[in-house]
């Protein structure tokens, strides 16, 4: 199962992308978790400066932006 | 990295195809978008020439699509910029340098990177733990909500060129100056001890490799974000502002706001500090102030303090500032915002 972290300090970008994932998962139709993460300490061991931040099974596949829905359905299938 | 794979599979010289139409329609909306707004304010809806009502409409209408176009335009081109920017490489840019031009490199970094006021705080940490100077940290941080394209975008639609470059030079210096000041001042000890004891390894920077139809399309979505997010500030902004320019008489703000007052300077910047407002509502109101007598300087004053030094930043920043700490970046900003708003005044 994919485990896809959206790293962010709770902003409306992060809320954002969060939702971007989940559509993005049923779309798909794989099976995924998707948890916001707002600890500054996780964030920043994944060494990410610029939120919100997606991690796909602990890789770090962007920062700093919301992507357009196709590229985190990339982003996804890519990790498959 | 998986990034780099998403957009290569479509066709290049579509898009390229593409930009050039759409430069091509954006350049013909532009042209003709005066007379249209004229025709529509006095041919369709029938409005006379020189009445409140009429003026208010005319401006009104050739301003908001105006503004928006110019908006988008450069939105466009500073994400291309910035796509060749991240905090990851300005960090690298700004490691090991001295402090002067670290805070000179910083502020002008500050314009290119890529910064939304949400990531102050993971930003803050990374620059701070990778050895670079507090103050050359905070001339970043300054620059980088003060100098942003929706404001240099809506002063060279409503003021011209010239305010808006002033603007821009006065936004650096600003930044540089109250980066070396907070420096000098070894204010290291106001910051949240656990800052110092956090782990961090910047993760690999990816800005030198995107291809460009990657940047093109992170620009084109960055325009359909920041204009649908700003476009109703944008209108109601140019409502009110067209309601002063129709209805206020001139002059009528020329005594608590024009040069003569010279109190009105810190006190827009007083007002302006708790206030929080994107540079698009503001700018409109502030243009129609001017226009009635309100002086540049003070105007400006009054807008930097406002998108410079926002409340809700400052609770961001309060997770790794201590209260002093943030008392002093808010002392030694305003003090130079106000320094310039005199400055202006006076060659203005």
């Amino acid at each position: 199962m994919l485990k896809i972290k959206v790293l962010g300090s709770g902003c409306a970008n992060c809320h954002k992308v969060e939702a971007l994932a989940k559509q993005a998962i049923a779309q798909l139709g794989v099976e995924a978790q998707v948890e916001l993460v707002t600890d500054l300490q996780t964030i920043l061991r994944y060494g990410v400066m610029s939120t919100p931040g997606i991690v796909i099974n602990d890789q770090v596949v962007s920062t700093g932006r919301v992507p357009a829905p196709s590229q985190i359905t990339t982003m996804i299938t890519n990790a498959l | 990295m998986a990034i780099n794979k998403i957009s290569a599979p479509r066709a290049t010289p579509r898009v390229y195809i593409a930009l050039a139409l759409a430069a091509i329609a954006w350049w013909i909306a532009y042209t003709i978008l005066q007379p249209l707004a004229e025709f529509v304010a006095y041919n369709i809806l029938a409005l006379e020439r020189g009445s409140h009502l009429g003026e208010a409409v005319a401006f009104f209408l050739y301003d908001v699509p105006k503004i928006l176009l110019l908006l988008s335009a450069m939105i466009f081109f500073i994400t291309i910029i910035r796509t060749f920017f991240s905090p990851e490489r300005t960090r690298q840019l700004l490691g090991g340098r001295r402090v002067g031009i670290g805070n000179v490199l910083a502020a002008m970094l500050g314009i290119v990177t890529p910064f939304c006021s949400c990531s102050a705080v993971p930003l803050f940490i990374g620059f701070v733990e990778s050895g670079i100077p507090l103050g050359v940290t905070f001339s970043f941080l300054i620059a980088a909500p003060v100098i942003n394209e929706v404001a240099v975008v809506l002063l060279f639609g409503l003021f011209g060129w010239r305010v808006a470059a002033l603007y821009i030079a006065s936004g650096l210096t600003i930044a540089i100056f109250a980066g070396i000041v907070i420096g000098r001042l070894n204010l290291e000890r106001y910051v949240e001890d656990f800052v110092w004891q956090l782990q961090f390894t910047a993760a690999p920077d990816e800005s030198g490799k995107l291809t460009w139809d990657e940047r093109i399309t992170r620009a084109i979505n960055a325009v359909r974000q920041i204009v649908g997010k700003v476009w109703l500030y944008v209108v109601i902004g140019i409502a009110v502002g067209a309601g002063i320019h129709g209805y206020v008489p001139t002059d009528a703000l020329a005594e608590v706001m024009g040069k003569s007052a010279w109190w009105s300077v810190p006190i827009a910047v007083l007002i302006g500090i708790p206030l929080y407002s994107n540079a698009a509502g503001i700018i409109p109101i502030v243009s129609a102030l001017i226009e009635k007598g309100a002086s540049l300087g003070t105007a400006l004053a009054f807008m930097m303090a406002v998108v410079g030094l926002s409340l809700p930043e400052m609770i961001i920043l309060r997770r790794v500032l201590k209260p002093q700490l943030i008392a002093i970046f808010i002392g030694v900003v305003g003090i130079a915002i106000i320094l310039t708003g005199y400055l202006f005044n006076l060659v203005m």
